[in-house]
């Protein structure tokens, strides 16, 4: 299940399909079907909130789930319904927040994190370069 | 005593203002900047700007004193369950009561543990509900974390109770009599008590005993 058909849902669902999973993607917005483009899979218009929604989209025999709404915290919630409620054992949640996706990973919520790979790969590249800093000239009074 | 009220609109406001003339310690977040701004405007530095979902917000306004209550009265479900979980699980918050919107996001607060919610249209449901006493049973109280809920009914002329002492029915396991009122008067039932046509009857139960509890009393 896919929860959540934006840029990066889209293409998650597109990637696992190819992969041979039996992919239902899940979107408030029945437009965002066309990202998916020529779509063998299944496809529900809803709100990842609504319980009667994610059965439809087949919840209770899912056997992963990928929450990629654009609100972090609605990621959370639906994340752990997920989990919880429909005993899905493989939910990956994207939390934009660095600070919220490692609260709830601690929590046993497996987020993954945009901002922190960007964070770190952007700091990585730049300890890559083969400019060095400027030292800072010691102060002496 | 301390307490934290997430979310600045009308319920919240209102909320920290009699907090505040109960003389109790009180920050109020709000992310709305216009909001806030009538806000710091009537608390003053009561007043926080900020996303009461992010942690460092939360961290300014002092969750991990931590407080003795939270209060996530936002606009948004998701929000509420977000500040509720942070507070009782990542800071000890003792107590955290979160308003539910909508209320089929019930079962969700539920399932993640926020067991004191509070929902304006539930509430004002069963309130309608009151007024229609021919639907047969009315909810009055709902006791969630002990499993138990308090009912209404009124027995009527036809009613299969009606005439019988209290001894004499046959209530279904988990559920018991408490009050009778007649004529505006209200009493506590025993077994020696006769239900009459027109008596308003209440009962406490546990959760799937209505249809019988039903049954038996009004038909």
């Amino acid at each position: 299940m896919i929860i959540g058909c934006g840029r990066v849902g889209s293409a998650v669902a597109k990637q696992l399909a190819a992969d041979g999973w039996n992919v239902t993607c899940v979107d408030e917005d029945e437009n965002a079907l066309a990202r998916l483009g020529a779509w063998k899979g299944g496809f529900v218009v809803g709100h990842g909130m609504d319980a009667d929604i994610l059965e439809e989209a087949g919840a209770p025999d899912a056997e992963a789930a990928v929450v990629s709404t654009d609100g972090d915290n609605s990621n959370i919630v639906i994340g752990q319904i997920l989990q919880r409620r429909f005993g899905i054992g493989c939910v990956v949640v994207r939390v934009l927040d660095p600070a919220r996706a490692e609260f709830y990973a601690r929590l046993g919520l497996r987020t993954v994190c945009p901002t922190q790979t960007a964070i770190s790969t952007l700091t990585d590249a730049v300890r890559a370069c083969e400019a060095a800093p400027v030292p800072v000239p010691q102060v002496t009074t | 005593m301390y307490i934290i009220v997430a979310g600045g609109g009308k319920v919240g406001s209102n909320i920290a203002r009699s907090l505040i003339e109960m003389q109790r310690e009180v920050t109020i977040v709000e992310q709305r900047r216009d909001r806030f701004a009538q806000l710091e405007a009537e608390f003053g530095h009561s007043a926080m700007l900020g996303d009461a979902t992010e942690i460092a917000v939360l961290e300014r306004a002092g969750i991990a004193r931590p407080p003795e209550l939270v209060l996530a009265v936002t606009g948004d479900d998701e929000d509420n369950l977000i500040i509720s979980q942070i507070a009782k699980e990542g800071y000890g918050v003792p107590k955290a009561i979160a308003r539910v919107n909508d209320p089929r996001n019930q079962q969700h607060f539920d399932l993640l543990g926020i067991t004191e919610t509070v929902c304006a249209t539930s509430g004002l449901l069963a309130l309608v509900e009151h007024e229609v006493p021919e639907h047969g049973l009315v909810r009055l109280l709902e006791l969630r974390r002990e499993g138990l809920e308090v009912v209404e009914v009124q027995v009527q002329a036809d009613s299969p109770a009606a005439g019988q002492r209290v001894a004499g029915l046959s209530l279904p396991d988990g559920s018991r009599l408490v009050s009778v009122m007649r004529n505006g008067v209200a009493e506590i039932a025993v077994g020696e008590t006769v239900i009459r046509p027109g008596d308003q009857v209440v009962a406490i139960l546990k959760p799937g005993a209505e249809d019988k509890l039903r049954r038996v009393l009004v038909g």
